[in-house]
C-alpha cells in the first residue's frame, strides 16, 4: 500500500529561539532549521513499515519555502521514495496545510497518512485532524503504535488518561507520538541515493486551493522572566502559597 | 560540562568560499559534490558526531582502554557507536566507489573527520587508521589484496592499524629491524611494535595491520625497509575468516590524554612467525608510506584543528555562565559573568581567532590535495601537488602546537575550574598533547618544510605562496574598514619573504645553522598563512554585507576574528622572522658536552 507522510521545516529544537523586535514572530533568518521532530518519527514510521513489506511507497510531502526540499532530501535519506514540495512563501497555517494535503491526497490516494501530531514551532495540534475531515476519513492522534491488518489498523494513542486502542478503517490519517519510534540516524550512502530521488514542486495554484493566511498575529513577545524563588518555612506554608499566590491546588 | 556543537556555519563557509568548493566540483568524478549535498552530509555527521560520540568522550576518558586475558576491551559504549558508525556507512566516506566507498573528496572527508575529532579524538583514531591503510593497500596493493582487504575496511567491517614505531625506530625508521623472511607466497615477520594505535580491540571482527619491516638481504637504512598486509585473522580464499596470525598484544600503555583510545606494544611471531604478505615490491615500503603522509599529516592537523573548536566551545560555555566580580569600572551592583572582563574576551577571542584560521588553512590544504589527484590538467596538478607537499607539514606542526596553546587558554578561561578534570577542559588539553609528537614530531614537520619543501626548490613554491599573499593585500587596498589587517599582513609576508631567502641561502652552506630555525619558520609560516586566509575571509564577509547577502552577524563576527588576528597573532610574525634569521647561533651556541 501506498503511504503519504509528511516533513515541516522548524526552527532546530536546539537552538535559542529569538523574537523579532518588532514583535511580528521569530526570528528565522540564518538560523539551523530541521525536520519536525513528530514528522521525523511520522518518517522513520513508514520507513519502517516499508521494511516490514507492509507498505510499498512513501510519499513525503513539505509545504512552506524553497528551502523545504532539503526536508524532503532528509526524508528521502531515511527511505521515502518520492518528495512533493508544495511551495509557497507565505505564512503557512493548519487550514491551509489540511487543504492543500486534501488536494494531494486525492491525487497519490495513499492508504495510510502518517503525520506528526505537532509541529514544534506553532505547537499548534490541528493539522491531521482537520485532513482528516476535509477527507472524511477515520482519524487516530498520537499514536504509539500501529499495525495494519488487511483494510483495517490497531492503534495505541495516548491520551490523559492512558492508553487507548482503537481499531480503524483504512483509509486514515493518524498523528504520531514521541513514543512510536526511535528515528534512525540517516547513513551516507542514502544521503547520496536521496539526491537522486524524485523531487516534484507544486504551486498551491495547481492544486486549486486558497492557502491564504486565515488568522491575524496581533503580537509575539517574550515570555515572562522568571522572578525570584522564595523559601518557605514549612509544608504548611507551602501549600498555602501554592494554593493562594501560585493558584495551581 | 558542555557538549559539542558542530560549527557548522563557519565549516560551510570555509568550504565553499575559501577551499573553493565550485572548483572541486568541477574536478572529473566529483560531479556530485554540491553545496546541497555538502551541507546533508556535514549536517548528518554533525548530528552523529554530537548525539553518539560526544557523550562518549569524557566517560571514554575516565574508563580508559584495557586489557584483560589477551584481549584489549574499549571503553563502555565504544562497541555500540563504532557498530553504529559502520551502519551509517561512515566508514567509507572517501573509499574507492569499486570497494564499495562514496568516492567523496577530502574537502568533505577532512571537515567531517574535524568533528569525529572535535567530538571524541580517541574514537576517531580507529577510523582514521583504518583509512590510511586503505589508501596505501588501494595504491600499492596487488588487486588480489585489494579484493581480499578492501570491501571489508571499507565498510569498517574489520579496522586498520599502521606499525612503524619500534623502541630504537621513532623519528628515525631506518632503524626498524622487524624481519620478514618469504615463505612461499608470504612472508613470516618477527619482532616488536610498540604505540601501535587501536593495535587490537573487539569492535571489529578482524583487523589488519601494515607493517613496516626488513627482508634478509635488504640494503642498510630506509632504502631497505618493506610493507606487509598482516592481518590479525588470516582470511581463507573465500573471505571467510581463517586461523589466527601471531600477532598479539602484550601490553597497552599507560598515557597522558587519548585514554579511550588503546597504545598497544604488538609481538609479531613468537614462534613459526606472523603470516604476512607483502604490499607492492620489495624494499619500497616507506616510498609507499610517503605516498600517503601528506593525508594522514592533514588528518592529525585537523585533529588540532578540532580540539581548538571543542576548547573554544567549553571556554565560551563557561565564560558565559561563571559569575564572578563586576563590570570594568563598576563598584556595586549585580555581579556579571565573566565573560565581561576585557581579559577574558581576549583570551576566548583569541582562542576563537587562530582556530577560525586554523580550520581555513587545513581546509585550503585538503582541497589543493584533491586537485593534485584529480585536476584534469597535468600542470595544475603539478603545482597544487607542490601546494599541498608546502602546506601539509605547516597544518600539521602549526594546527597542532596552536591547539595544545589554545587548549590551554581554554583551561585559564575556566581559572581554578579548568584544573579539575569535571569541566572537561583539562581532558582537551591532554588530548591535544599527542597531536604535536604522533604522525612525526613537530621537528619533524618542521625539518620536512625547511629541506624538501623550501630549501631544495630555492623556495619556489613559498614564492608562489607568497605571490599569493600579496595579491591578497592589494585587494585590501580597497577596504578602509580593513586596514589594520592590511598593515599586520604586509609585515607578515616581508617577515615570511625575508626568513625564506635567508633559508635557501643559508641551509647549503650552514645545514645546522638553517635547521636550528626549522621550527620558529614553520610557526612563521603559519602564522602568516593563518592571516592570509583571514583576510580572504574578511573580504569576503565585507562584500557579503556590503551587498546586504546572508547572515550579517556571521560575516560582523568573521570581520571581528580577522582583526582580533590582524592585532594580536600576526604581529609575531616579525618576531618569529627575527628568531628564524638571527636565533640559530644561540641555539648552537653550547656544546652537547657543555650541557
Ligand atoms: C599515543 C601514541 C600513539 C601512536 N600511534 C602510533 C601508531 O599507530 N603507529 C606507529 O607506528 N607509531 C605510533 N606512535 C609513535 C609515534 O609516531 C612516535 O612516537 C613519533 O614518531 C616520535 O618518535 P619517538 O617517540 O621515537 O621519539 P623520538 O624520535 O625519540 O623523538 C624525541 C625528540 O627528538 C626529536 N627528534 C628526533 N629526531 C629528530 C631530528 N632528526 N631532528 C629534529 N628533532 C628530532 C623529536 O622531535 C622529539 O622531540 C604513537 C605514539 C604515541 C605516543
Amino acid at each position: 500500500m501506498k503511504v503519504l507522510v509528511t516533513a515541516k521545516r522548524v526552527i532546530d529544537p536546539y537552538v535559542k529561539v529569538r523574537v523579532k523586535s518588532d514583535g511580528s514572530g521569530v526570528e528565522t533568518a540564518n538560523i539551523k532549521m530541521t525536520m519536525n521532530p513528530f514528522c521525523e518519527i511520522a518518517v522513520e514510521q513508514a520507513v519502517r513499515m516499508k521494511e516490514a513489506g507492509v507498505v510499498s511507497e512513501i510519499v513525503v510531502v513539505s509545504i512552506g519555502a524553497q528551502q523545504c526540499q532539503e526536508t524532503l532530501r532528509t526524508a528521502m535519506a531515511m527511505g521515502a521514495d518520492r518528495g512533493i514540495l508544495v511551495e509557497t512563501a507565505d505564512e503557512v497555517q493548519p487550514l491551509a496545510v489540511a487543504k492543500a494535503l486534501k488536494a494531494i491526497v486525492d491525487k497519490e490516494q495513499p492508504k495510510l497518512v502518517i503525520m506528526g501530531k505537532q509541529a514544534i514551532d506553532d505547537d499548534c495540534n490541528q493539522s491531521g485532524q482537520m485532513l482528516a475531515a476535509l477527507l472524511g476519513w477515520p482519524q487516530a492522534a498520537f499514536i504509539s503504535n500501529i499495525a495494519v491488518n488487511g483494510d483495517g489498523a490497531e492503534v495505541t494513542r495516548e491520551i490523559d488518561g492512558g492508553l487507548e486502542k482503537l481499531s480503524i478503517r483504512l483509509p486514515a490519517v493518524v498523528t504520531t507520538d514521541l513514543r512510536l519510534n526511535e528515528p534512525r540516524y540517516v547513513t551516507l550512502p542514502n544521503i547520496m541515493k536521496a539526491k537522486k530521488k524524485p523531487l516534484e514542486i507544486i504551486k498551491p495554484d495547481a492544486l486549486g486551493v486558497d492557502m491564504s493566511p486565515r488568522l491575524t498575529t496581533l503580537k509575539v513577545q517574550e515570555p515572562a522572566k522568571r522572578g525570584a524563588g522564595v523559601k518557605v518555612a514549612d509544608v504548611k506554608e507551602l501549600v498555602s502559597k501554592l494554593k493562594n499566590e501560585a493558584r495551581v491546588i | 560540562m558542555p557538549t559539542y556543537t558542530a560549527p557548522l556555519k563557519d565549516m560551510q563557509f570555509v568550504i565553499r568560499e575559501l577551499a573553493g568548493l565550485d572548483e572541486i566540483a568541477a574536478l572529473p568524478g566529483c560531479a556530485e559534490v554540491s553545496a546541497d549535498l555538502v551541507d546533508a552530509v556535514l549536517g548528518e555527521a554533525a548530528k552523529f558526531a554530537q548525539e553518539v560520540l560526544d557523550p562518549l568522550n569524557c566517560s571514554g576518558d575516565k574508563q580508559g582502554a584495557r586489557l584483560a586475558g589477551g584481549k584489549v576491551i574499549a571503553p563502555d559504549g565504544f562497541a555500540l557507536a563504532y557498530k553504529q558508525f559502520v551502519a551509517a556507512g561512515w566508514n567509507g566516506l572517501s573509499g574507492q566507489t569499486a570497494f564499495g566507498g562514496q568516492g567523496l573528496p577530502h574537502s568533505v572527508a577532512l571537515p567531517v573527520q574535524e568533528m569525529w575529532s572535535s567530538a571524541n579524538m580517541a574514537f576517531c583514531l580507529c577510523p582514521m587508521l583504518t583509512a590510511g591503510v586503505l589508501e596505501a593497500v588501494g595504491h600499492h596493493g596487488s588487486a588480489a589484496q585489494q579484493k581480499t582487504f578492501l570491501p571489508k575496511l571499507t565498510s569498517g567491517e574489520w579496522t586498520g592499524t599502521m606499525n612503524l614505531t619500534e623502541p630504537q625506530a621513532g623519528s628515525d625508521l631506518s632503524a626498524v629491524r622487524a624481519s620478514a623472511v618469504p615463505e612461499g607466497d608470504h612472508y613470516r615477520i618477527r619482532g616488536t611494535k610498540i604505540f601501535i594505535t587501536w593495535g587490537e580491540h573487539e569492535m571489529a571482527r578482524n583487523i589488519v595491520h601494515l607493517v613496516l619491516a626488513r627482508t634478509p638481504d635488504a640494503p642498510e637504512g630506509v632504502k631497505g625497509i618493506s610493507l606487509f598486509i598482516v592481518p590479525k585473522f588470516l582470511v581463507n580464499a573465500d573471505g571467510s575468516l581463517g586461523e589466527r596470525n601471531e600477532v598479539k598484544c602484550v601490553s597497552i600503555e599507560h598515557k597522558l590524554g587519548i585514554h579511550a583510545s588503546p597504545t598497544c606494544v604488538l609481538a609479531y611471531g613468537d614462534d613459526k612467525g606472523a603470516i604476512g604478505y607483502l604490499v607492492g615490491a620489495e624494499n619500497r615500503g616507506l616510498e609507499y608510506m610517503f605516498t600517503m603522509m601528506n593525508h594522514a599529516r592533514l588528518g592529525v592537523g585537523m585533529e588540532g584543528v578540532a580540539l581548538a573548536e571543542r576548547a573554544c566551545q567549553f571556554a565560551l560555555d563557561y565564560a558565559k555562565t561563571r559569575v564572578q566580580g563586576r563590570e570594568i569600572g563598576q563598584r556595586s551592583g549585580d555581579r556579571v559573568t565573566i565573560i565581561h572582563h576585557p581579559d577574558v574576551r581576549r583570551m576566548l577571542m583569541s582562542m576563537r581567532a587562530q582556530t577560525e584560521a586554523m580550520r581555513a588553512l587545513a581546509y585550503v590544504a585538503a582541497a589543493a590535495l584533491d586537485k593534485s589527484k584529480l585536476h584534469p590538467d597535468e600542470k595544475q596538478r603539478r603545482r597544487q601537488q607542490a601546494l599541498v607537499d608546502l602546506l601539509t607539514p605547516i597544518v600539521k606542526g602549526w594546527c597542532t602546537e596552536q591547539a595544545v596553546e589554545i587548549a590551554s587558554t581554554g583551561i585559564q578561561v575556566h581559572g581554578g575550574m579548568g584544573f579539575i578534570e569535571e569541566t572537561g577542559a583539562a581532558q582537551i588539553l591532554r588530548d591535544a598533547r599527542i597531536t604535536t609528537i604522533y604522525e612525526g614530531t613537530t621537528g619533524i614537520q618542521a625539518n620536512d618544510l625547511i629541506g624538501r619543501k623550501v630549501a631544495f626548490e630555492q623556495g619556489a613554491t613559498a614564492k608562489a605562496v607568497i605571490a599569493q599573499m600579496r595579491g591578497v593585500v592589494g585587494d585590501l587596498d580597497q577596504q578602509p574598514t580593513l586596514a589594520t589587517m592590511r598593515t599586520a599582513l604586509v609585515a607578515g609576508v616581508t617577515a615570511l619573504e625575508t626568513a625564506t631567502d635567508w633559508l635557501v641561502a643559508t641551509f647549503p652552506a650552514k645545514p645546522a645553522m638553517a635547521t636550528a630555525a626549522a621550527v620558529p619558520y614553520l610557526k612563521l609560516f603559519g602564522t602568516v598563512a593563518g592571516g592570509w586566509q583571514m583576510a580572504r575571509a574578511a573580504l569576503v564577509a565585507q562584500k557579503q554585507l556590503a551587498a546586504g547577502q546572508g547572515d550579517a552577524g556571521f560575516y560582523r563576527a568573521k570581520i571581528a576574528s580577522a582583526l582580533f588576528y590582524a592585532g594580536h597573532i600576526l604581529p609575531q610574525a616579525s618576531a618569529l622572522g627575527h628568531t628564524v634569521i638571527n636565533g640559530s647561533a644561540s641555539t648552537l651556541a653550547l656544546d652537547v658536552a657543555d650541557f
